[in-house]
């Protein structure tokens, strides 16, 4: 059996939608996204603490996602724009769950992979070392992420990045991630 | 100098630089897609400010959230206000965050950690 997107939506659905957005990853879209999660009554009936920290977290993926992003396949069951992604925020249960997907070039796939592993390898105490160090000591690319983006999100959600690349053609994967804020 | 005041928006940050007065004031939140356009005007004026700084300089950072984008850009500031700390100048920064706020504080704490310049941790109350 091939990769079916329908699939993949019903189970990141899973819980109170928030948030979900599929198509052009754009500066504006992210002004649009914010505000609107900002206005979910589910938010604003959270402690100021879980709130900042979903408004937080969901800008870096979304950012994360507008700085990587590429068309999607001409066969994917989706609109073809540029810069296109996916995001979805739900409230499943007692935990905040940000997922992303977005179709990648087969091989990129070691590359996303080897990062994730990294950073999901380390400790909090290291995650926190290697943040300052990367923020002291690297020259920033013109995204301006400098690699800080995913270990600040398992920084501040203090959860194991959740990941999975799903087969779809010769030439794509779709690259799924998965933050839990709690 | 010339006095710059930014007002905020849902992505950048209130700015004030005031040389006269040696205030460096950034609130809000700083979450630009290009962080480094944004900040670029910012180091410049600092930039300026540091052949002439005033005697003393206060630094008000409270900030409600900002992306990794920022983060460097933000050391970038701390660095220049380094250099005039250096020459002999008096500059104090204050970073402000709301007490339940780990995330703020922690920032604080690596800042504080980077740069060699007295900084004060500010808790606010809710």
């Amino acid at each position: 059996m091939g990769f079916e997107l329908k699939n993949w939506y019903t189970e990141k659905k899973q819980g109170e939608v928030v948030l979900e957005y599929n198509g052009s990853i754009t500066s504006e879209l992210i002004s649009e996204a914010l505000d609107s999660i900002e206005n979910s009554l589910n938010l604003k009936n959270e402690k100021n603490r879980v709130r900042k920290k979903v408004y937080n977290v969901f800008v870096e993926c979304l950012q994360n996602l507008y700085h990587h992003v590429d068309y999607p396949p001409l066969t994917a069951p989706v609109e073809q724009e540029s810069n296109f992604g996916i995001i979805i925020l739900s409230k499943d249960g007692t935990f905040y769950r940000i997922s992303t997907g977005n179709f990648v070039k087969k091989e990129k796939l070691n590359y996303i992979k080897d990062r994730i592993d990294q950073v999901n390898s380390l400790s909090d105490e290291e995650v926190r070392m290697l943040y300052r160090d990367i923020l002291s000591n690297e020259e920033f690319s013109d995204k301006g992420g400098g690699g800080l983006g995913m270990l600040d999100i398992v920084r501040k959600t203090g959860n194991k990045l959740e990941y999975y690349f799903y087969e779809f053609d010769d030439e794509y994967i779709f690259f799924s991630l998965d933050v839990y804020i709690s | 100098m010339e006095t710059i005041i930014r007002e905020g928006t849902p992505k950048t940050p209130y700015v004030r630089l005031d040389g006269e007065n040696g205030l460096v004031e950034i609130k809000g939140r700083s979450i630009p897609e290009n962080s480094v356009e944004f900040y670029k005007p910012i180091i410049d004026w600092l930039e300026k400010f540091g052949d002439e700084p005033a005697e003393e300089t206060g630094v008000n950072i409270q900030l409600e959230y900002f992306n990794t984008s920022s983060s460097k850009c933000i050391l970038d500031i701390f660095k220049r206000l380094e250099l005039i700390h250096k020459k002999g100048n008096r500059v104090e920064i204050n970073w402000y965050y709301e007490e339940d706020d780990e995330d703020m504080f922690e920032a604080g704490e690596d800042y504080q950690s980077i740069i060699n310049i007295p900084f004060k941790m500010i808790e606010m109350e809710e």
